[in-house]
């Protein structure tokens, strides 16, 4: 596959990039924001995300609304974005992947932390402050029919980007138009249809084309195949790593699919409620999870590989995801997980390289996963014998 | 990628031989079903031919030799001063009590009719469409208080307004003009902006976001788009309602004052005289039933077009009609919802 191919070449060359880059930098709370990202490797960070946090006013019935709580979408979130690389964003509908994506996208304002890109801050700016860097970072929408205005041409939902930004104007547009439509496998001819005259994937690379139109560095992809079948999303995923190549972009992966994650990214954060669970290099996730959600969430994908899905046993988690409005204390995953302590729901774990990790990736677990620890037996027995 | 070169080569194999298809608009697609409404069409031609007559008046005038404001007292009234029947010293309609053409001032009177109808109509509707607009994408305290503002102009009794500046000012054709575009923005408001509302939180509306595009340009040019049925379809019936109100303030005395001609003022003078000259009554009545129908079946027909939702709702509405004259109310309510216009009665309810 392309993007990994690519991706391959580019981390040899600069191995540092592997923790760096498009490692993740995490504050634990009441401390100095970790230096995770070496110096050197500094330049090429393109999107730089520092304690982000966004909380939505929960108000209450009645006359005057007064604010009774606060849905904690994203709580102290901390990621870089390595330049030409991918990072995978994976964690059940509702653990604010979306909304993380909107943060850094400058769709809706942040409730504290900061977002930088090349260096430059871009929390909360507004608008007119933030149109160059609009131009930097474009999103592709999960629903192709959603994020398609109906009563507008293709070419006109594709040129929009042009005509915001008055870059290129009547024939020199439309054969911009063309050429993108072209570079991401419709048929030019197809200008002046409207979006209902496409199917699912063929909408989704109008989606592209547009997000392409303006020469982004970054494109945050918010479940940009969720809403395919299986072998469009094949189709749509090698584009998107095709253009990666092509154009030098990184990309901010969100999706509910492993596999599908595992398959573009170079990196892989793990959200679980709001929080960061875990964090680190692709391989070193997917085959070493230390954090027991990561490790239940792969336990639930199906196996391509029939031999290793006899190996694997699935870990059953109890309970549903507990509420963002009044998260669990301490540790968010306690209630469910089958490696619960008391201490867990005491304090809450910092995100940190835990000592015996042959991968050093980060996670948040006051008792990581060992390597050979089942889980799926744990549940049953005594949870000293499970430690 | 070959996969996607066979999906590439697949659809141009499908769609080349047909071109014809290619890129049908909403309003080619629209005029389309409209053409084939045969009550619609109908009500296009009628409505043409009163405009046809309104802008011909001063020639038919001229044909007939009387001026719209001219009296004859001599030949245009009987010796016990009633008004003259129609065909008698070529009065074609006959004539009032002054003497005056009769035939004549219903020309006019659809002048002012048509001309009050498709002013106020667009007056109303550019302020209803901004105003919505704004309410609903902007939403917040913004939308309170523009919501407050609509609730409060269709609360109020217009009738009482019209009566009071009326007095105020004296009566004229630009205050009824005010008068209506005042009472038939907020219906259309209220409408555009419950629809906002919810086009605002559309992923595409995101997406022109995140390219950069300004609040303008997304209300205009994503939100607008979108609203372009419901709008039409309440500018095409608040025509008629416009013109029914210019003939009751009229009629009134509050609107279009002698001897400017206006039907509404013709049917007052009328009400004295109609027992002994029904024509004088008659034929400008007639000339405001026809007029209203007539939009009416126009926006009906415009409605059933551009939501095709509705059609078949409204094709077993007609035949209840047909059938027993109760359905009236119940297919109209059932024919309503798709375009959220039901909930919010306003400008009909001057009728």
């Amino acid at each position: 596959m392309n993007a990994a191919g690519g991706g391959r070449h580019r981390r040899s060359s600069n191995p540092q990039l592997d923790l760096g880059a498009s490692g993740i930098t995490r504050a634990a709370p009441g401390r100095e924001p970790a230096a995770a990202v070496p110096d050197g490797a500094d330049d090429d960070v393109l999107v730089r995300v520092e304690n982000l946090v966004k909380y939505f006013p929960v108000r209450g019935g009645g006359l005057i609304r007064r604010t009774v709580g606060h849905v904690q979408a994203v709580d102290d979130v901390s990621l870089t974005i390595g330049q030409g690389r991918t990072l995978g964003l994976v964690g059940e509908t509702g653990c604010g992947k979306s909304t993380l994506a909107r943060c850094i996208a400058g769709l809706i304002p942040i409730t504290s932390g900061t977002v930088s890109f090349e260096g430059h801050d871009i929390t909360n700016l507004p608008r007119r402050q933030m149109q160059p860097f609009r131009r930097e970072i474009q999103m592709i929408f999960q629903d192709p029919y959603g994020s398609l205005n109906p009563r507008r041409r293709v070419g006109a939902i594709i040129g929009d980007a042009f005509a915001i930004h008055k870059m290129a104007t009547g024939e020199t547009r439309k054969r911009a138009v063309q050429d993108l439509m072209e570079r991401v496998g419709l048929n030019p001819e197809h200008y002046n249809r409207f979006p209902a005259e496409f199917s699912g994937g063929q909408r989704q690379r109008i989606g592209v084309a547009r997000a392409l139109a303006l020469r982004p560095k970054l494109i945050i992809c918010d479940e940009p195949v969720s809403a395919l079948d299986v072998s469009i999303q094949a189709q749509v995923l090698n584009l998107l790593s095709d253009l990666q190549d092509e154009f030098g972009l990184s990309y901010l992966f969100i999706a509910h699919d492993l596999e599908v994650v595992r398959h573009v990214s170079d990196s892989v954060i793990v959200m679980y409620l709001g929080k960061i669970a875990e964090a680190g290099p692709k391989n070193a996730v997917y085959d070493a999870p230390r954090h027991p959600y990561t490790a239940a969430l792969l336990s639930a994908a199906p196996a391509a590989d029939p031999e290793s899905a006899v190996a694997r046993r699935r870990i059953i988690l109890t309970g549903d995801v507990p509420s963002p409005i009044d998260p669990p204390s301490g540790c968010r995953f306690h209630p469910r997980c089958p490696k619960a302590e008391p201490l867990c729901a005491e304090q809450e774990p910092p995100l940190e390289v835990k000592l015996g990790d042959p991968y050093s990736h980060m996670t948040a677990c006051h008792f990581p996963v060992q390597a050979g620890e089942d889980l799926a037996a744990a549940r049953g027995q005594d949870t000293r014998g499970a430690r | 990628m070959s996969i996607t070169e066979l999906e590439f080569q697949a659809v141009t194999v499908e769609t080349a031989p047909e071109e014809a298809i290619q890129g049908q608009s909403q309003w080619q697609l629209t005029w389309r079903r409209l053409r084939h409404d045969r009550m619609a069409v109908a009500s296009i031609v009628v409505i043409g031919l009163i405009a046809a007559l309104a802008i011909a008046a001063p020639a038919f005038a001229s044909l007939v030799g009387h001026p719209p404001s001219q009296a004859y007292p001599n030949i245009g009234v009987n010796v016990n001063g009633t008004p003259v029947s129609p065909g008698t010293h070529g009065f074609w309609l006959g004539t009032d009590e002054l003497g005056r053409d009769l035939f004549v001032r219903i020309l006019y009177g659809a002048r002012i009719s048509l001309f009050v109808g498709l002013s106020t109509t667009l007056i109303g509707t550019v302020l209803g469409v901004s105003v919505g607009l704004i309410s609903g994408y902007y939403g917040g305290i913004v939308d309170a208080a523009l919501a407050r503002i609509i609730d409060a102009v269709l609360a109020f009794p217009y009738i009482v307004l019209a009566l009071s500046l009326a007095v105020v000012f004296g009566p004229s054709l630009w205050i009824v003009i005010g008068v209506i575009a005042f009472f038939s923005w907020a219906a259309i408001s209220r409408v555009v902006r419950g629809q906002a509302l919810s086009i605002r939180e559309k992923e595409y509306i995101e997406a022109a976001r995140s390219l950069g595009a300004g609040p303008w340009r997304i209300m205009f040019i994503d939100v607008l788009p979108n609203l372009m049925a419901p709008i039409l379809v309440l500018a095409t019936l608040s025509i008629p309602t416009a013109i029914v109100f210019e003939a009751t303030l009229s009629y009134l005395g509050l609107g279009i004052q002698a001897p400017t001609a206006s039907w509404g003022n013709i049917l007052g003078g009328a009400q004295s005289y109609y027992t002994v000259a029904w024509w004088y009554l008659v034929f400008p009545a007639l000339a405001l039933v026809i007029t209203t129908i007539a939009f009416n079946l126009v926006g009906d027909g415009v409605r059933d077009a551009m939501d095709p939702r509705t059609e078949r709702v409204f094709a077993a509405g007609r035949k209840r009609r047909k059938t027993g004259s109760q359905g009236d109310q119940a297919d109209g309510e059932a024919a309503l919802p798709p375009l959220t216009v039901a909930d919010e009665g306003g400008p009909l309810s001057w009728q």
